[in-house]
């Protein structure tokens, strides 16, 4: 089902001002949260359920209670708003139209961690978005919701907007604390955890842009009755980013309870797969998570429907099943050539590492050299089992988990779409000229009639 | 003496301070239990993670958490907990990885060893020699950068680097200027100066002590010699800068080169300064103490009788046993027992020959 809690006023005209924001309901969730102690805000988040937004899924709540407290150090609440998988774009049309949300949600959640210094860390290329967000930060300031003590509460806060400068790497979170700091984006080595010592050495929450904009339904409808909303783990509404083979791409709000074949073909989301061809694969979370072929991404394994939720889209590990991830919905029909698209994401992420640690720096290069050999029609049969070995090598190997994003795309296309890299290298005029790999991957119960 | 807390590696148990890493750990064991570092600089501050040659398993968390850490972890950078259980070389899992970083560091190295002048007291040389593949499975070129002077008495050849971060460590905190970092990222990022700008402080020179590999190289001693001709001594001068306690590296009379004291782990220890290092070549600067203490397995250990340092086998203690053969003929086939008359026998032996008695 559509439901609609972020984005409810999406379409109002002038949304992205505060007097139209306001006169929607804005900021009702700040004035009831101040009356509330931190403890207890904490304590809502972590009824509702709430998982982060960012990629892993961490639960908000817990990671919020284990903020480090120590007496006199100021403490820190990031927003990471520097959304560069390939693939996801939400974050990015949340601030873009709903700039006063991510504000209402950020000073809500610095009451509650006692941050009175808030960052939002922008990706570069969102290069119109900071204007957005500080129009925003200084009329929520005109109108007394930021600044020195906010409603009267003694409490103070400031929001900073800083843009990165064009690194992928820098979305991860100790990456982007050095990044903030004015230093080359290197992940930090854990521990010491970013909740213990993180921006200046002092105890730091980063959260994505879209998790910090939760916060406010939640404190609105409350922890529970937001936990109501959803499945299992899975609670409240997700917003994916679709973009492929679809007829509608676009940002969508979801509640998690709708099937992956109905959000690809229902008319309300994506419209199913234009000039009637068939699914053939799709990325359900973002370029990092692994890739599933048709017939797994509809059903699991065991054969029951698989739900767009947290849980289902995990059923059955990497070997059948992928990640919710980012919610970046990346969607190939029959036409779309796997080994092109491997090469395309393994030289994204070639070029995204850092380089600190060497089986990232040294693999993510040699995966794509090698993949970039089977497409050009230079590959040998061994290249694959040599590639499947390379990514190996890397995955839970390195300092950061760009090392494992990097692998498991790669593993996921050997693993599920193996003859079409063996069809590659032994056709290898044809794989240049027709640039498309195999049409049998494609979704066997689904031809949409027009 | 704060309280001591217990750590078992590779089956050998050693009681630490809280806060050792698991590296320091092995260190204090010795031999093969302790895993190779590359970036790991125990007087770098921040410096370790990166390589990931260290990576141990850690098959018992502590005393009081027993699970198993899901991850290899660097052993550089983890700090042990009481009871922990550690496996380095008795981990499959760890010599795999360990035999993959080994790979990785060496797809893009240029291998040219026999025109390399670190040759013969490079890391990454005796690394790949215990660790390493005989072949290569990487196919491609290699990744290759313009040789680079970096001030007067210092060379870069960025194509052997192995960005360790070492000498990046040692610039910023030996010399409290940031001039000496990296540049670009991933598998094209380079050690550069700001920006080209030549590196001319007091202890600039220690760059080439840390670096494990060939990529700063001393330029008053580049190719003037093989260093396993040249003969280690210690030696020290009043010097108004440093300690003035070095290591000369002669052959005859001629000093062909300085450098820091190094320990049994390759690190300095104590920095030295460029004067020391760069001109001091007389032997009559120096007050020279005896050969240094060298390794037995170092190259450098050739040719050199005195003090060589022989390194402890721990093998027994890590398997519980003495080493063996795999198989022991003579356990296992009756071939060489005495009572068996071979030409008596009718035809060709048998093994069913030897189970008669
Ligand atoms: C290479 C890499 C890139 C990442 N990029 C982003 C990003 O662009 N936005 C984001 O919110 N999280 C990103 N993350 C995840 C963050 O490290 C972190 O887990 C997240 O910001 C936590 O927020 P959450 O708990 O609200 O999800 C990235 C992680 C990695 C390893
Ligand atoms: S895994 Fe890659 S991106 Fe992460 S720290 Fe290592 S080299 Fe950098
Ligand atoms: S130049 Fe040497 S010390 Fe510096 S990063 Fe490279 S390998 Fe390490
Ligand atoms: S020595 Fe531990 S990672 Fe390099």
């Amino acid at each position: 089902m559509s439901k609609k809690i972020l984005l409810e006023h999406a379409h109002i005209e002038g949304i992205r001002f505060y007097e139209t924001y306001r006169k929607n309901g804005g900021y009702r969730s700040v004035e009831k949260a101040l009356k509330m102690s931190p403890d207890d805000i904490v304590e809502e988040v972590k009824k509702s359920g709430l998982r982060g937004r960012g990629g892993a899924g961490f639960p908000t709540g817990m990671k919020w209670s284990f903020l480090a407290k120590p007496e006199g150090v100021p403490r820190h609440l990031v927003c990471n708003a520097d959304e560069s998988e390939p693939g996801t774009f939400k974050d990015r049309y949340l601030m873009e139209f709903l700039p006063h949300l991510l504000i209402e949600g950020l000073i809500v959640s610095s009451f509650a961690l006692g941050s009175n210094a808030t960052y939002i860390y922008i990706r570069g290329e969102y290069a119109w978005i900071p204007d957005i967000l500080e129009q925003a930060i200084a009329e929520a300031k005109a109108n007394g919701w930021l600044g020195k003590n906010i409603l009267g509460t003694g409490f103070d806060c400031e929001i900073y907007v800083q843009r990165g400068a064009g690194a992928y790497i820098c979305g991860e979170e100790t990456a982007l604390i050095e990044s903030l700091e004015g230093k080359r984006g290197n992940p930090r080595i854990k521990p010491p955890f970013p909740a213990i010592q993180g921006l200046w050495m002092r105890p730091t929450v980063v959260n994505n842009v879209e998790t910090l904009a939760a916060v406010v339904p939640i404190i609105n409808m409350g922890g529970d009755e937001y936990a109501k909303i959803g499945v299992g783990k899975s609670t409240g509404t997700k917003l994916l980013s679709v973009c492929g083979n679809v007829n509608k791409p676009g940002v969508y709000e979801i509640d998690m309870t709708i099937s992956v074949e109905e959000f690809i073909y229902s008319d309300a989301y994506c419209g199913g797969i234009p000039n009637r061809k068939k699914l053939k694969a799709c990325i359900p979370g973002g370029s990092s998570v692994p890739i599933l072929p048709a017939n797994l991404l509809l059903k699991t394994a065991k054969g029951e429907n698989r739900m767009m939720n947290y849980e289902s889209l995990a059923d059955g590990g990497f070997a059948t099943g992928s990640m919710m991830g980012s919610g970046g919905f990346i969607v190939l029909d029959e036409t779309q050539c796997i080994v092109r698209h491997t090469m395309s994401l393994a030289r994204f992420y070639n070029h995204e590492s850092c380089g600190q640690c060497s089986p990232c720096r040294e693999g993510t290069g040699w995966m794509y050299k090698i993949l970039k050999n089977i497409e050009y029609g230079h590959g040998k049969m061994s290249d694959i089992d040599l590639l499947w070995d390379v990514q190996r090598k890397i995955e839970g190997n390195t300092i950061c988990p760009l090392g494992d994003a990097a692998a498991w795309p790669v593993a996921a296309a050997i693993r599920h779409f193996r003859d079409e890299f063996e069809w590659h290298i032994n056709n290898p005029v044809e794989a240049q000229t027709r640039n498309y790999g195999l049409a049998h991957y494609a979704d066997p119960i689904h031809v949409p009639t027009v | 003496m704060s309280e001591q807390i217990k750590v078992t590696i590779d089956n050998i148990t050693v009681a630490v301070a809280p806060g050792t890493t698991i590296l320091q750990a092995a260190r204090q064991i010795g031999g093969e239990v302790t895993p190779p570092a590359m970036c790991y600089y125990s007087k770098l501050e921040g410096s370790g993670g990166k390589c990931r040659t260290c990576l141990v398993e850690v098959s018992k968390g502590s005393e009081k958490d027993p699970r198993p850490m899901p991850k290899l972890v660097a052993s550089c950078r983890t700090p042990v907990s009481d009871g922990m259980e550690v496996k380095n070389i008795t981990s499959p899992k760890v010599l795999d990885a360990r035999a993959g970083i080994v790979e990785m560091l060496l797809i893009n190295h240029p291998l040219d060893c026999p025109v390399c002048d670190q040759a013969g007291e490079c890391h990454l040389q005796d690394l790949s020699y215990e660790h390493g593949a005989s072949s290569t499975r990487y196919e491609f070129d290699r990744r290759t950068f313009e040789k680079e002077d970096i001030g007067p008495y210092i060379q870069l050849h960025m194509n052997r680097c192995i960005l360790c971060y070492r000498c990046v460590y040692t610039a910023d905190q030996l010399t409290g200027k940031r001039e000496h970092g990296v540049l670009d990222r991933g598998d094209h990022a380079a050690i550069s100066t700001c920006i080209g700008k030549a590196l001319d402080n007091d202890f600039i020179g220690n760059v080439i002590d840390v670096c494990p590999v060939g990529a700063l190289t001393d330029k008053t001693f580049r190719f003037k010699n093989r260093v396993w001709f040249t003969k280690p001594v210690d030696a020290h001068r009043d010097c108004p800068t440093c300690s003035g306690k070095t290591r000369l590296w002669m052959r005859g009379d001629e000093v062909y080169r300085v450098t820091a004291r190094k320990d049994k782990w390759g690190e300095v220890e104590e920095w030295i300064c460029n004067t020391c290092r760069f001109d001091k070549k007389q032997a009559s600067d120096w007050k020279i103490e005896g050969p240094s203490k060298i390794d037995r397995h170092s190259v450098i250990a050739q040719g050199h009788y005195e003090g060589v340092l022989k390194p402890q086998n721990f093998l027994p203690e890590v398997i519980g046993r003495n080493p063996k053969l795999l198989m022991n003929i003579h356990d296992v086939s009756g071939v060489n027992k005495n009572d068996i008359e071979l030409s008596k026998l009718n035809g060709p032996a048998h093994s069913s020959d030897f189970d008669k008695k």
